[in-house]
């Protein structure tokens, strides 16, 4: 097993780029190198500390463990519990998310995905406009007109200029970079508005207004306009207006300095009418910067299981869905969720300082290959092997396209198919044997 | 198992309302067999349901799901024993269309339309409908490789593609939806006639019809080319579906079918020079079908109320959208596509509505032939699939139709020559329109029919046909035969009077053609080339894994191999 493999177009599992161009070097059994990856992709694929065995709390200690008496604990949790949350999914492959979903029906579950602190304003904004989108290739051989809005791809998608927009080259795009226009709308000077032809500087919490100011200019009705919105004078505004209504065919992605910035899903709402609008006078797409690998793969699982992306709540024995109520955080704020299944994500660093603390009052079962902040308040610890390097699945990257992850090594854990099937059988061999005692 | 003393309707074996016996073996029809027992005793049965045409799975009907929550809370039925829980209308769950498909009695369904890069996300929804058999058809009318094929005339190239395309994305047949449309769409722009050259490519869709109905016959394809056409849904379109069908009249079948399949004729049957004289055309449609035979069409019925429109033509959904101003999403596909979702609702008192309604029904009616028309809905552009009940009615009943008619807009009659259409179908007629004529459209052998070596997929109806007057008692049929009294799906009751009895998965079919090792070798540089400079994939991450299709039925094509056993 010694002597070294490659693995040519691997699939990086870390951002919602899914860049399928890694070549990786196994040697020994251990990822040594891979190529093409960036810092932020490479540091996953090669790997850190991990957690070595299941633990189970006992009087206020992590105690090794076995698999299954993991299993079995995490299952009376589950099964106690009058409404318990299975939360996270974004860094798992959606053959894991399926049963999940199967889990969360049986023991009467609330689902929700780490979209409800990032990109979930982004789904409710669809559900009133619906997106007008593209897939990243479609960008890549013709938009001539980029605006990145609340995002820093430069930073958090390292890969997505080179590959995908302002600097990738395709079949109407053949000079890249010197053939496109770039702009950036933020509320700070950020690497990526470095890169940027013209860089906006709105105040902060003003971009529903500088979104609405545009729409006007667009529609032609800038003239009663004030002037300055947002704290971007007017002139500026119009200049933008006019650069994106001069495309042949622009692309606005938004990340969370829109989703969550003051206005939320009204912002998300307003800037996918202002790109149906601009498609009166060109061609114009819209495309959300999903953070995790897997957050847009939950969420497609969970519409076709479900009908709903996220949020869906099991505890009446068919799918609900209602955000506001229905979603992690408003659960653990009103303490209406009595134990929590966190799986593939971070909810201890993620969440708001209150939910985080509400976690921290109920039983927490915690599925993840590393130890984290949510590690120290769960009461069942659960390591996996990694999806996406150590197992094989399905991933949805940022433009809606599905992909099947490659497995570069072996690992001695189990998945977070078999965790989940663990507990799973565990549920119903406890709930069998409940029953039997019952009569 | 035995079912004994059913009125058997079996038009592939020429079965029209006898009484007889039929005989399951392990999963098929044979002469003779033992086992259980079913009565059926005066009651109406018929192979299991096939459905050539329906938007049941992949991207865009998720997106469906994602943009209309008020669509999911429609029809929750709880998890039960048997069932996960069910949920929507016109963009069910995965789960509800399995079980729906059954509880009405059909057994197959189709996906009409799934681009290559994105038949992964198809199967993954396809495997998790439960119970019935399906397929995927593969979009390829926008193609930038088909384009260049049929651009440079290169027709073994372009075969040598299809096959290709149909392998990576485990799909069934060729797919062509405004040909032209999807790549001009791109920059925003639509081609607006067959001869209108499609910008950057050198072709019109005229080119890429004719060569990839050429490609599909030399591949001897178990489907021929399915087409949703040029204009599709405006006014005066009647005439792009006439020209578009006479470009096809000298191609040779490779097989006993027709050279095309029209999808849902009912949107492309349009007079008028814009909404306010619309008009319904299809007469000289069906006049067409009645005086060629190198064509079939299914439906695409309208019906009042919720729909959800879905289609691979992304400029009629900006058309939708703004004609509406709905929700809009769209989706464009590097090199292949695009596509968009609009909800809709279709109202009775909207005159534009009621001629496309009646437009449905005329077409029905008006071909003399059956096999050559298939009743669907294009679920969900024109009405969900729970919905085929109402249009067979429909189809059955004078009655039912004059009494709908009075309830519309008064302009109606005007438009449509509907009213005077005297023609009640009968079960012969209903039993070929959704089971015996999709299978033989599809070029499935061993569906839609009972005779020994099929599929034992067989309905039996709590409705005695030498009874009941399908004409007056028309709510009778209606309920009758949207709860089946029993579904067998490959010998198994998978539902008894709309009780879901157990979930089988349903097996996957996709067909593998052979071609010249010569002419995938002339086309693998062209597709390396297009992986290095155009897609935002690798070409090894491309091609959809076995792991998407755990119970796949591959049916062998292509020109290397002796020509299939023809269908019935």
């Amino acid at each position: 097993m010694s002597e070294a493999t490659i693995i040519k177009d691997a699939i990086c599992s870390f951002c919602g780029c899914l860049c399928d161009d890694i070549i990786v070097e196994v040697e020994g059994g251990k990822v040594q190198r891979a190529r093409h990856a960036c810092p932020l992709g490479s540091s996953k694929i090669m790997g850190h500390g991990r957690i070595e065995s299941p633990m189970i709390r006992k009087d206020g200690e992590l105690v090794e463990s076995s698999f299954q008496e993991a299993y079995d604990r995490s299952a009376q949790i589950l099964l106690q519990a009058n409404k318990p949350l299975m939360y996270g999914w974004a860094s798992t492959s959606c053959e894991a998310a399926e049963k999940g979903i199967l889990l969360a029906e049986e023991v009467g579950a609330v689902i929700d995905s780490t979209a409800t602190v990032c990109h979930g304003p982004s789904v409710i904004g669809i559900e009133e406009k619906g997106l007008p989108g593209a897939t990243l290739g479609q960008v890549k051989n013709r938009a001539d007109t980029i605006i990145f809005w609340g995002c820093n791809p430069a930073e958090a998608h390292p890969r997505h200029f080179r590959r995908y927009s302002s600097n990738s080259i395709g079949r109407f795009t053949p000079q890249g970079r010197e053939g496109r226009k770039i702009i950036v709308v933020d509320v700070r000077a950020t690497r990526t508005s470095r890169n940027a032809d013209k860089f906006v500087r709105i105040d902060p919490g003003c971009d529903y207004e500088v979104i609405s100011a545009l729409r006007m200019l667009v529609a032609g009705k800038g003239d009663i306009l004030p002037e300055r919105v947002g704290g971007v004078l007017k002139a500026d505004l119009a200049e933008l207006a006019a650069m994106l209504k001069a495309a042949r065919f622009g692309a606005l992605f938004f990340g969370l300095g829109l989703t969550h910035s003051r206005g939320r899903y009204k912002n998300i709402d307003n800037a996918l009418s202002l790109v149906a609008e601009l498609n009166q006078h060109t061609k114009f797409v819209v495309l959300p910067m999903r953070g995790h690998y897997n957050v847009g793969g939950i969420g497609q699982t969970l519409a076709w299981s479900s009908g709903y992306p996220m949020s869906v709540d099991f505890t009446r024995g068919m799918p609900y869905f209602n955000p506001g109520e229905t979603a992690a955080c408003d659960l653990l704020a009103r303490k209406d969720t009595d134990a929590a299944l966190i799986i593939a994500a971070d909810a201890a660093s993620n969440f708001p300082r209150a939910t985080a603390e509400a976690l921290a009052n109920i039983p927490v079962i915690q599925i993840d290959p590393y130890e984290n902040p949510t590690t120290l308040l769960s009461d069942v610890v659960i390591p996996c092997a990694i999806a996406g390097v150590e197992v094989e699945g399905t991933a949805y990257r940022m433009d809606g396209l599905a992909l099947r992850l490659r497995k570069m090594v072996d690992s001695s854990l189990p998945s977070d198919e078999e965790i989940l099937m663990g507990i799973l059988q565990s549920v119903r061999k406890q709930r069998q044997m409940m029953a039997n005692e019952g009569a | 198992m035995i079912i004994r003393g059913g009125i058997v309707y079996d038009p592939s074996n020429g079965i029209f309302g006898e009484e007889m016996d039929l005989f399951i073996d392990r999963g098929k029809m044979v002469e003779e067999a033992r086992g259980e027992e079913i009565d059926a005793s005066g009651l109406l049965v018929m192979p299991g349901g096939v459905d050539a045409h329906a938007h049941i799975a992949g991207k865009k009907v998720n997106t469906g799901r994602i943009m209309r929550p008020d669509d999911s809370r429609l029809g929750t039925e709880p998890r039960n024993g048997v069932c996960r829980p069910s949920t929507g209308y016109t963009v069910p769950n995965c789960y509800a269309m399995g079980y729906r498909y059954a509880r009405m009695g059909y057994t197959t369904a189709f996906e009409a339309a799934t681009p290559i890069l994105e038949a992964r996300h198809t199967h993954e929804e396809l495997q998790e409908i439960p119970i019935i058999d399906k397929g995927a058809l593969t979009l390829f009318g926008n193609n930038w490789q088909v384009m260049e094929c049929v651009r440079d005339k290169d027709l073994s190239k372009l075969a040598a593609y299809v096959a290709w395309g149909l392998r990576s994305a485990r799909g069934y047949g060729v797919k062509i939806v405004n040909p032209g449309g999807g790549e001009s769409w791109g920059f925003g722009t639509n081609v607006k006639s067959v001869n209108d050259p499609v910008p950057n490519f050198d072709v019109t869709p005229a080119e890429i019809i004719r060569g990839l109905a050429q490609a599909n016959e030399l591949l001897h394809l178990p489907h021929s080319i399915h087409l949703h056409f040029n204009n599709l849904g405006k006014p005066g379109n009647y005439t792009t579906a006439i020209e578009t069908l006479d470009l096809l009249k000298d191609i040779k079948p490779s097989r006993m079918r027709q050279v095309v399949h029209v999808a849902h004729m009912q949107f492309s049957a349009y007079g008028g020079t814009g909404w306010r004289d619309f008009e319904s055309k299809a007469p000289v449609i069906a006049d067409y079908f009645n005086s060629h035979n190198h064509a079939t069409m299914d439906m695409g019925q309208l019906l009042f109320g919720s729909a959800t429109t879905m289609t691979a033509d992304a400029p009629l959904e900006y058309g939708n959208a703004r004609l509406t101003h709905n929700k809009w999403s769209n989706h464009d596909i590097e090199l292949e596509e695009s596509s968009g979702v609009v909800p809709m609702i279709y109202s009775r008192k909207m005159l534009v509505n009621a001629v496309q309604w009646a437009v449905g029904l005329e077409l029905a009616l008006l071909v003399d032939d059956p096999w050559k028309v298939l009743m669907t809905t294009d679920h969900p552009n024109g009405s969900p699939f729970v919905n085929y009940p109402e249009v067979v009615t429909l189809l059955m009943s004078k009655p039912k139709r004059d009494a709908e008619m009075a309830s519309m807009h008064e302009q109606l009659q005007k438009r449509t020559g509907l009213g005077e259409i005297q023609r009640e179908l009968d079960w012969a007629d209903i039993a070929i329109m959704t089971r015996a004529a999709p299978a033989r459209i599809l070029g499935l052998p061993d569906k839609g029919h009972l005779g020994p070596g099929a599929d034992a997929d067989i309905t039996i109806y709590n409705l005695k046909p030498e009874e009941l007057d399908t004409s007056q008692d028309h709510s009778l049929v209606k309920k009758a035969i949207s709860t089946a009294m029993y579904t067998i799906k490959g010998g198994v009751v998978v539902s008894k009077d709309g009780k879901i009895l157990c979930t089988p998965p349903g097996r996957a079919f996709w067909v593998d053609a052979a071609v010249p090792q010569a002419d995938t070798d002339r086309l693998m540089p062209d597709l390396q080339e297009k992986f290095a400079k155009y897609y935002s994939i690798q070409l090894s991450n491309y091609a959809v894994q076995d792991a998407y299709l755990p119970h796949a039925n591959v049916i062998r094509a292509g020109l290397s191999i002796e020509p299939l056993q023809e269908v019935a």
